[in-house]
């Protein structure tokens, strides 16, 4: 089982206030990781500071390899992390936002063509420009972004936040399949009974610490 | 191994993006061209008077210039910001100073389009007449007060996009920092043309220092631009 991510006591300080006190955390590859827990209880600062924008304090933090305590700019380039906005161009269609992502790390067509058939995107929406898209469709594209950024860990927050249900559906089973080709996924979600069963498993944050987070 | 820090693929890529978009959107040919020769065709009426426009035309042309860049700037950082794709881009480790060159070097493409445009109208409405060299000299100053607007636009525009008020933040930022360019600009053009009874050579100094100023603000903003857009 290799360990992309392991936390030990990692403190993150928001201003004066610990958003991270003292976080344990463990993920291996291949597994969809539910963080769950109230509102303000750390999920999306544990997000970020795994995304390598939440500067790590204290403790230690090794994602990916990388010790983000000491270089956390150097794992942004190798996990993708999808918050409340989906990063696109609105005024690029589908296929130049993909092959936008792509170009940054010399993608080729076939890689930018695998990543959208991937996302349902390759038919018709391909030429259809982000603006026009439902939210379902720009989180599609949103992802088909991070496959082809080859992101190895992804780290998403509320995903299933402004889809419908069809959407939904499309987005779990868009992640067992990324899963399925080598991706590890963090999400935090409150719709803990659809995301619960699209997780490999479950951890609660709560004040900061994440409860039951070591393998 | 392939990373996406790698800063002539992003410089290129985020230009190329930059430049798409005003391409599938047209908003520098269909509103900032055609705000500019409305501009353009004001200074005309208000200033009534054939010997005056002659004189003046150079100084028309870049204040015109300035108006615009404003519209292109905020335009520049408004495609950023409406669905977080900057910060999609400082998540994914793209060097902020490939970021801040990539858009530079768009916003330079766009505003040397727009000057073209001007300088013609320049010479057709305001009557103006420009010797073969007089023509080179006015591109070397388009291209020299261009570098060094794209780089200080991106700046300013990547300060001012995550500011409340930033529509009305950028100009109170922007145009005081740029009235260098404005002086040299207008003082290079004047001899280009041969206003007031300038000489051509008079003009290679103030490209000059409209060099210098590219050359001070390209440094100084790949270094700022990171810091300033985490912030």
């Amino acid at each position: 089982m290799e360990i992309v991510v392991a936390l030990r006591g990692a403190v993150a300080v928001l201003g004066r206030f610990p958003v991270l006190a003292g976080a344990d955390l463990d993920v291996a590859r291949g597994e969809i990781l539910l963080l769950q827990g109230p509102n303000g209880a750390g999920k999306t600062s544990l997000l970020r500071a795994l995304a390598g924008l939440l500067p790590v304090e204290r403790g230690e933090a090794q994602v990916l390899g990388i010790n983000v305590v000491a270089a956390r700019e150097d794992v942004r380039h190798k996990v993708g992390l999808l918050g409340h906005t989906n990063g696109l161009y609105l005024d690029l269609t589908v296929r130049q936002n993909v092959a936008f992502w792509g170009a940054m790390v010399g993608a080729d067509s076939t890689e930018i063509d695998a990543a959208m058939d991937r996302m349902k995107l390759s038919q018709r929406l391909s030429d259809v420009r982000a603006s026009q898209l439902s939210a379902g469709q720009r989180r599609r594209c949103a992802l088909a972004s991070l496959i082809v950024r080859r992101a190895q860990l992804w780290l998403l927050d509320e995903p299933h936040a402004g889809l419908d249900a069809v959407g939904r559906d499309e987005l779990d089973d868009t992640l067992r399949e990324a899963v399925s080709a080598g991706a590890t996924v963090v999400l935090a979600s409150h719709e803990y009974e659809r995301a619960s069963k699209l997780a490999t498993r479950v951890v609660t944050v709560d004040g900061g610490i994440v409860h039951g987070g070591t393998l | 191994m392939t990373s996406v820090r790698s800063s002539s693929r992003v410089v290129r890529s985020i230009a190329r993006k930059d430049l798409l978009i005003e391409w599938n959107s047209r908003i520098l040919t269909n509103q900032v061209a055609p705000f500019a020769l409305v501009v353009m065709i004001m200074f005309a009426f208000a200033l009534d008077n054939e010997g005056i426009l002659q004189r003046v035309a150079p100084g028309l042309v870049w204040l015109a210039t300035l108006f615009s860049m404003l519209v292109v700037v905020q335009r520049s950082f408004s495609v950023e910001t409406s669905d977080g794709a900057l910060d999609a881009l400082r998540v994914a480790g793209v060097s902020p100073s490939g970021i801040f060159f990539g858009k530079s070097l768009a916003l330079m493409v766009q505003l040397f389009v727009l000057q073209a445009i001007l300088m013609a109208v320049a010479l057709v409405l305001y009557n103006v007449e420009i010797s073969a060299w007089g023509v080179v000299e006015a591109l070397v100053t388009m291209v020299a007060a261009t570098c060094g607007l794209g780089f200080v636009g991106t700046l300013y525009g990547g300060l001012a996009a995550g500011a409340r008020g930033r529509e009305t933040l950028l100009p109170l930022l922007l145009l005081p920092v740029v009235a260098p360019v404005l002086i040299g600009a207008t003082r290079a053009t004047e001899a280009a043309f041969g206003a007031a009874g300038t000489e051509l050579s008079e003009g290679w100094s103030w490209i000059g220092l409209l060099a210098v100023f590219a050359v001070v603000f390209g440094a100084v903003g790949s270094i700022a631009f990171g810091p300033l857009v985490d912030e």
